[in-house]
């Protein structure tokens, strides 16, 4: 099973935690990470952002990798949240969590899941920097 | 008819975000980018990158992939998030 968002709203990131593990007594292992808003990119300081994307596409392009995820890797719960609008210093923008019985896998596939959702999925970051606002380039 | 969106700084360069174009206008992606080269020199300059990323109906596409009536195809710079 996969859980996949695309919100202006923050998340909180035990409650995406415990939907991981909930009725879950197969898995021995949970990796999450969480992206965050820092305050240099580029050698510039970050004001704010602005997250753009493109409704329809960007939940599919998250579900189809997480259905990847799971032929690709011995895991089981997927979940997927992704913010987008304004965002401000040092709030959340991204939530990847992955549970399988043994720790390698969660890990692997937890990482893998980020590098493709960076190339992949639809959207664009735009910064206010002290010297303006900038898209930043890939 | 089908649909053509832009996203991120390529909307801001050409300033549209989207646009609709007869069936019969482009076979494909590649067809279609040359026809929105030709329109003037902002759109030949924003769209004269191999930096560009492709979507018709939602799924990545190259150049090759064929566009028929109804079709949403999707062009734009190489995506930032995460």
């Amino acid at each position: 099973m996969a859980h996949i968002a695309v919100q202006t709203a923050d998340f909180d990131v035990h409650l995406l935690y415990q939907s991981l593990v909930e009725a879950n007594t197969a898995d021995g292992a949970v990796v999450t990470f969480v992206g965050r808003v820092r305050e240099f990119n580029q050698g510039q300081q970050i004001a704010d952002m602005f997250l753009e994307h493109y409704p329809g596409m960007t939940e599919k392009a998250l579900h189809e990798l997480a259905q990847q995820a799971q032929k690709q890797f011995t895991i089981n719960r997927v979940s997927i949240v992704h913010r987008v609008g304004h965002l401000r210093l040092s709030d959340q923008i991204v939530f990847v969590g992955v549970t399988s019985a043994h720790r390698q896998d969660a890990f692997a596939a937890c990482m893998w899941l980020m590098d493709e959702l960076k190339s992949r999925a639809p959207f664009w970051k735009k910064e206010s920097t002290t010297q303006g606002t900038r898209w930043v380039s890939a | 008819m089908f649909k053509v969106l832009f996203f991120g700084q390529l909307a801001d360069m050409l300033d549209c975000r989207n646009l609709s174009m007869p069936a019969s206008s482009a076979a494909n992606v590649y067809d279609l980018l040359d026809i929105l080269r030709e329109r003037d020199p902002k759109w030949s300059k924003a769209l004269n990158t191999e930096q560009l990323m492709m979507a018709v109906n939602h799924t990545l596409v190259t150049p090759e992939h064929p566009i028929v009536d109804g079709d949403e195809v999707a062009i734009f710079p190489p995506v930032t998030g995460g």
